[in-house]
C-alpha cells in the first residue's frame, strides 16, 4: 500500500526516519512551515528555514526515494512577536509561488490573541490571492472554539472550504468541520493529539469523505510512521481498503493538488531511488555508500 | 541564421518547444521586467508555463551553443532552464553592484531545481568575475544536483576559479563519486599540489578497503615521480582492467623515464594504449557503472 503523509516535520528527523518511512510504503509527504521548538528572534531564520525546506530537506527526502513537498506561512505561535511578524510577513511572498509548495501553513490560532488574529487573516488573503490550498492548525487549549473561529474567519475572507484543511482534530471538532464542508486532518501523535484506536472508530463513524490523517511528527515524541501504523490497524479492525486508501493517501493527494505542485505522477512514473544521486557523499551517503535500503538486510553490528 | 548573442540564441531554441501559452508568457515578461519584484515573480513560476521537458538540440544548434560560449552546451537543459536562464539574463538594474545583490537574493531564496538552474547558468551572466565567491558556494553544497550543475558541464569553473576552489571542486567530485570526464577544462588545470592531495585521497581509501574512482589517476600523470611511482605499480597489479588501463593512461602522460620503463613491461596495455582503445572518456564512462 502506498501513503501520504500530510503534515511531518522532516526538518527534526534523522535518516532512519526517511529510511523507516520509505519501506513502511510512504512515497510522499508535505511539511509545513512551523516553529522549532523555541521563538525564532530573526526574520533571516524564517527566510533559511524555508529555503531550507525548498531546498535541502527535499533534496534529503530524494535520496529514500520520497517525494518533499511544503507548506509556506508564519505559525501562529511566532505570530505574536509583531516585529518579527511584520518582517516574516515580507518574505512569504517570495516563497508561496515556488514549485512543490502545495499550500499556506500551517497558519492558525494557538492562544487565539490578536496577534494571531490578524496574521491568520493576512495570509488567508495571501493565499486566496495566489490560488493555493490553506493547512490550519487548530489551537490545542480552547480547541473547539478555536476550531470554528478558525473556519468562520477563513469564510469571512472568502476561502472556498474545500482549499482548507483544517488539521488536528478530534471526536469533539470532526462534525463541525465536516458540516461546514471544509477538509478535516488528523494527526496521530501520542499523549497530546489522536490516538490510533480512537482514529479507527472514527472513521467507522464518519466514513472517508474529505477525512485525512498525519503524523506531524516532530522534535517532540511522535511517530514518523503514523499514517502506515494507523492504516494497517483500521484494515486488521474491519475498515475497507477503500475508506484507508482514501484517509491515508487519496484525500491528502486531492486536497493539496489543488495547488498544482503536486501529482500522483511525480512518484509513480519516477523510477525507485535516482540514480544520479545515490551516490552523493557529504553528509548522507559518505563517500560513494549504497544506500541501505536498496542493499535489503544487513548486518547491523557492523559498519562500514 | 545564428544568433546574435547568447539570449538570442537561448530564445531560438526554447520558443519552438514551449507550448503557445508559453510563449505569450515568456515574450510578455522579456518585455516587462521593469522591477526586481517582476523578476522573482517570473523567475519562480516560469516552469507553470513552460513545462519541464528536455530541451532538443540539432548537432548544429550544440556547435552554435560552443560558438557563443565556449563550454556551454545546454543538451541536458529543459525547458524550464532554458526559460530561467533568460530571465536571469535580463534582470532590470543600473549597476553591477545591483544586479549581484539581485542575484544573491535569488540565490538565497531558491529551491532545489532553481539553484540547479542557477548554477549551471553561471557561464552566461554579466559581469562573469564578479561571481566567483558564488560558484565557490556552490561547491559546498551538500545536494547533489547542485554541485552537478556546477561541476559538470559547466565551463564557469576552469575559467574564474582561483586554483584553491577548483582543486576543492574536484577533489569534491572524487569525493562525492562525481564523473570526472565531464568536468569542463579537467586536463587544461591539473596542478601538482591537486595530483598530491589526489593521491593522499587514494591511499586513505585503500587504507579503508574501500573503492576509488580510476579516474583520480587521471590528475597524476604529468606529475608522476619517482616517489608516487609506486602508487602506479599497485594500480597495474589490480585485478580490475580499467584500473590498469588509468595506470596505463597517467604513465603515458608522464616524462619520467621510470614512467616509460614501467609502462613497457605491461607490453599487451601498452598496444591497447597506441592502438586507442581506451582513453580517459572510456574509463570514465566505464567507472560508475
Amino acid at each position: 500500500m502506498l501513503f501520504i503523509d500530510p503534515h511531518v516535520h522532516m526538518i527534526s528527523r534523522t535518516t532512519d526516519d526517511y529510511e523507516a518511512m520509505r519501506k513502511a510504503g510512504v512515497v510522499a509527504m508535505i511539511e509545513p512551515a512551523f516553529w522549532m521548538g523555541q521563538p525564532r528572534t530573526e526574520a533571516g531564520t524564517f527566510k533559511d528555514y524555508y529555503s531550507h525546506l525548498i531546498g535541502f530537506e527535499r533534496f534529503r527526502a530524494s535520496q529514500f526515494g520520497i517525494k518533499h513537498y511544503c507548506t509556506i506561512g508564519l505559525n501562529s505561535k511566532e505570530a505574536n512577536n509583531e516585529a518579527l511578524a511584520e518582517a516574516v510577513m515580507e518574505l512569504l511572498p517570495l516563497f508561496v509561488l515556488k514549485e512543490g509548495v502545495v499550500g499556506v501553513g500551517e497558519i492558525g490560532y494557538d492562544d487565539q490573541t490578536a496577534a494571531e488574529d490578524k496574521y491568520y487573516r493576512l495570509q488567508l488573503d495571501l493565499a486566496k490571492e495566489v490560488g493555493l490550498p490553506v493547512q490550519i492548525h487548530t489551537p490545542h487549549r480552547d480547541k473547539r472554539k478555536g476550531t470554528i473561529k478558525s473556519m468562520e474567519v477563513a469564510l469571512e475572507h472568502g476561502l472556498d472550504p474545500s482549499l482548507v484543511i483544517v488539521d488536528h482534530n478530534n471526536e469533539e471538532t470532526v462534525k463541525d468541520v465536516l458540516d461546514r464542508g471544509f477538509w478535516a486532518a488528523f494527526t496521530i501523535y501520542p499523549h497530546t493529539k489522536m490516538g490510533n484506536e480512537r482514529m479507527t472508530e472514527i472513521v467507522r463513524q464518519y466514513g472517508h469523505e474529505r477525512i485525512m490523517i498525519n503524523s506531524a511528527a516532530d522534535w517532540g515524541i511522535s511517530d514518523p510512521l503514523a499514517v502506515p501504523k494507523t492504516a494497517h490497524l483500521m484494515l486488521e479492525r474491519g475498515i475497507s481498503e477503500e475508506s484507508v486508501r482514501m484517509v491515508s493517501y487519496q484525500n491528502a493527494l486531492d486536497a493539496f493538488g489543488q495547488s498544482g505542485q503536486m501529482q500522483e505522477s511525480d512518484w509513480l512514473e519516477a523510477t525507485g531511488i535516482d540514480q544520479s544521486l545515490k551516490y552523493s557523499g557529504n553528509s548522507i551517503l559518505r563517500g560513494g555508500q549504497t544506500p541501505s535500503i536498496e542493499t535489503g538486510e544487513k548486518d547491523s553490528r557492523i559498519i562500514r | 541564421m545564428p544568433a546574435a548573442n547568447i539570449s538570442d540564441y537561448l530564445l531560438k531554441i526554447l520558443l519552438p518547444q514551449l507550448p503557445a501559452p508559453g510563449v505569450t508568457w515568456l515574450q510578455k515578461q522579456l518585455d516587462n521586467l521593469k522591477t526586481e519584484k517582476d523578476f522573482y515573480l517570473a523567475f519562480s513560476v516560469a516552469p507553470r508555463y513552460t513545462g519541464k521537458k528536455p530541451i532538443i538540440l540539432s548537432e548544429t544548434d550544440q556547435q552554435e551553443a560552443e560558438n557563443l560560449r565556449a563550454g556551454f552546451n545546454p543538451q541536458n537543459w529543459t525547458t524550464d532552464q532554458v526559460a530561467r536562464a533568460l530571465l536571469v539574463r535580463a534582470i532590470p538594474h543600473e549597476t553591477p553592484e545591483q544586479y549581484v545583490a539581485i542575484l544573491n537574493k535569488v540565490f538565497s531564496t531558491a529551491d532545489l531545481s532553481e539553484l540547479v538552474t542557477l548554477y549551471a547558468s553561471l557561464p552566461l551572466l554579466p559581469y562573469p568575475e564578479r561571481h566567483v565567491m558564488r560558484a565557490a558556494e556552490g561547491v559546498r553544497t551538500t545536494m547533489t544536483q547542485v554541485f552537478d550543475a556546477i561541476a559538470l558541464n559547466n565551463p564557469y569553473p576552469h575559467d574564474y576559479l582561483p586554483e584553491e576552489a577548483w582543486n576543492q571542486l574536484v577533489l569534491k567530485s572524487i569525493f562525492n563519486v562525481r564523473p570526472l570526464y565531464r568536468i569542463y577544462g579537467l586536463d587544461a588545470r591539473r596542478n601538482e599540489a591537486l595530483a598530491n592531495i589526489a593521491i593522499d585521497y587514494a591511499h586513505e581509501r585503500w587504507a579503508a578497503g574501500r573503492t576509488l574512482t580510476p579516474e583520480l589517476w587521471r590528475l597524476v600523470g604529468p606529475f608522476i615521480s619517482a616517489e608516487n611511482i609506486k602508487d602506479i605499480q599497485r594500480l597495474l597489479q589490480s585485478p580490475e582492467n580499467i584500473q590498469k588501463e588509468a595506470a596505463a593512461l597517467a604513465l603515458a602522460e608522464s616524462n619520467l623515464p621510470e614512467a616509460k620503463d614501467l609502462l613497457s613491461k605491461f607490453p599487451e596495455l601498452k598496444k591497447q594504449l597506441q592502438a586507442g582503445d581506451f582513453n580517459w572518456q572510456t574509463v570514465g564512462e566505464g567507472a560508475y557503472k
